[in-house]
């Protein structure tokens, strides 16, 4: 399975099949503030990253998230 | 000292601030509580000497409050090294006096960046690698000022109710992860922030302490200590002065 899907779906605790590149912040109960940064976590472990503020806040769907990502070199 | 000397084993803190004054002796103390602890300032290689007396895996990170992307090294480096932050001190503060009509932009600027933006920035960091170790304590250094207020300290006392505000917010909304966020509120504490006043206006400021002395830096880090550790475990959102009952 894609890490990145992966990641999400385990994140906001929903199946992968929920997951699209589509899918955005704050347009499903499951992705609110407090699973979005549960997600930051997730993300950081398994990428060995840190993210900076302004990703945090420009995570704003799973397809910019893996934008975001590749910018950390982080193949997502 | 008055914790036991391993209330704090284990814990990681960061103090800001910390080669002089309130946040050297809170890396010390915190340090005989038995944490690691980072300490941090602005001049690259001034705390390597420090670190090495205050022991216990004490080491220094060097950042500029004020500058975000320092900021974010400095924590990038701790979670790096360290993997988690029990312990934040936001210490790091400027105290500059001016009359209102002679408080320039600048002035305004420099004081709101460093002792307000500051401490929202390594909240913002620092409650990030709490969140990971499933909890942690911030101490927010505020001042009498911020809640009293004084001639000649409307900046200045603006940027400390400006931590107090934050300190409020903070703690309800960190609670749930555990996170607890605190202030205190220093009266006239002898550092090098006050060495520099002028006699006659010092005499005046000791006279109106109830307990008539100044505090000293190691009255406030007791107090620090106190709140960064498990006996404050269910302590969160206060203010809390040690002011030796100052009156201004
Ligand atoms: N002394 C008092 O009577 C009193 C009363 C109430 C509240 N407070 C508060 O207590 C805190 C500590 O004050 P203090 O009395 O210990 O003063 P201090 O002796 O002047 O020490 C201030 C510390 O803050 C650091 N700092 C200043 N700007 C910084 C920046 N941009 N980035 C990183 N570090 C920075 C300084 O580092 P450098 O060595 O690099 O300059 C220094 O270590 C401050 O927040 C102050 O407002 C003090």
């Amino acid at each position: 399975m894609d890490k990145l899907v992966e990641i999400v779906a385990k994140s906001l605790m929903l199946p992968a099949e929920k997951i699209t590149e589509e899918l955005k912040y704050n347009s499903i109960p499951e992705w609110d503030s407090v699973a979005h940064m549960a997600l930051v976590t997730e993300l950081e472990d398994a990428y060995g990253i840190m993210l900076e503020t302004d990703d945090i806040v420009g995570m704003s769907s799973v397809a910019k998230i893996r934008e975001i990502l590749s910018k950390y070199d982080a193949a997502a | 000292m008055m914790l036991r000397p391993d209330a704090l084993e284990g814990r990681i803190a960061l103090v800001t601030g910390a080669g002089r004054g309130i946040g050297l002796a809170t890396a010390k103390m915190l340090a005989e509580a038995g944490a690691t602890v980072w300490l941090n300032a602005r001049t690259v290689g001034s705390l390597e000497q420090t670190c090495a007396e205050i022991g216990n895996g004490a080491r220094a990170v060097y950042f500029d409050v004020t500058d975000p992307a320092a900021v974010r090294e400095g924590f990038v480096t701790i979670q790096k090294e360290c993997k988690k932050l029990d312990i934040l001190v936001n210490n790091a503060g400027i105290l500059r006096d001016a009359v209102i009509e002679m408080a320039s932009v600048e002035l305004m600027d420099d004081i709101w960046r460093t002792n307000l933006r500051g401490v929202l920035l390594c909240a913002q960091y620092g409650a990030r690698l709490m969140a990971r170790a499933g909890g942690g304590s911030i101490v927010n250094v505020a001042s009498y000022i911020g809640r009293f207020g004084n001639t000649g300290q409307a900046v200045y006392g603006a940027s400390k109710a400006g931590v107090i505000g934050a300190t409020l917010s903070l703690a309800k909304e960190l609670a749930a992860r555990q996170i607890r966020v605190n202030a205190v509120a220093p009266g006239v504490i002898d550092t090098d922030m006050i060495a520099d006043l002028p006699a006659d206006k010092r005499e005046k400021l000791l006279g109106s302490i109830g307990m008539g002395r100044p505090g000293t830096a190691e009255d406030v880090a007791k107090l620090i200590t106190f709140l960064a550790s498990d006996m404050a475990g269910y302590v969160t959102g206060q203010v809390v002065g040690v002011d030796g009952g100052l009156v201004i």
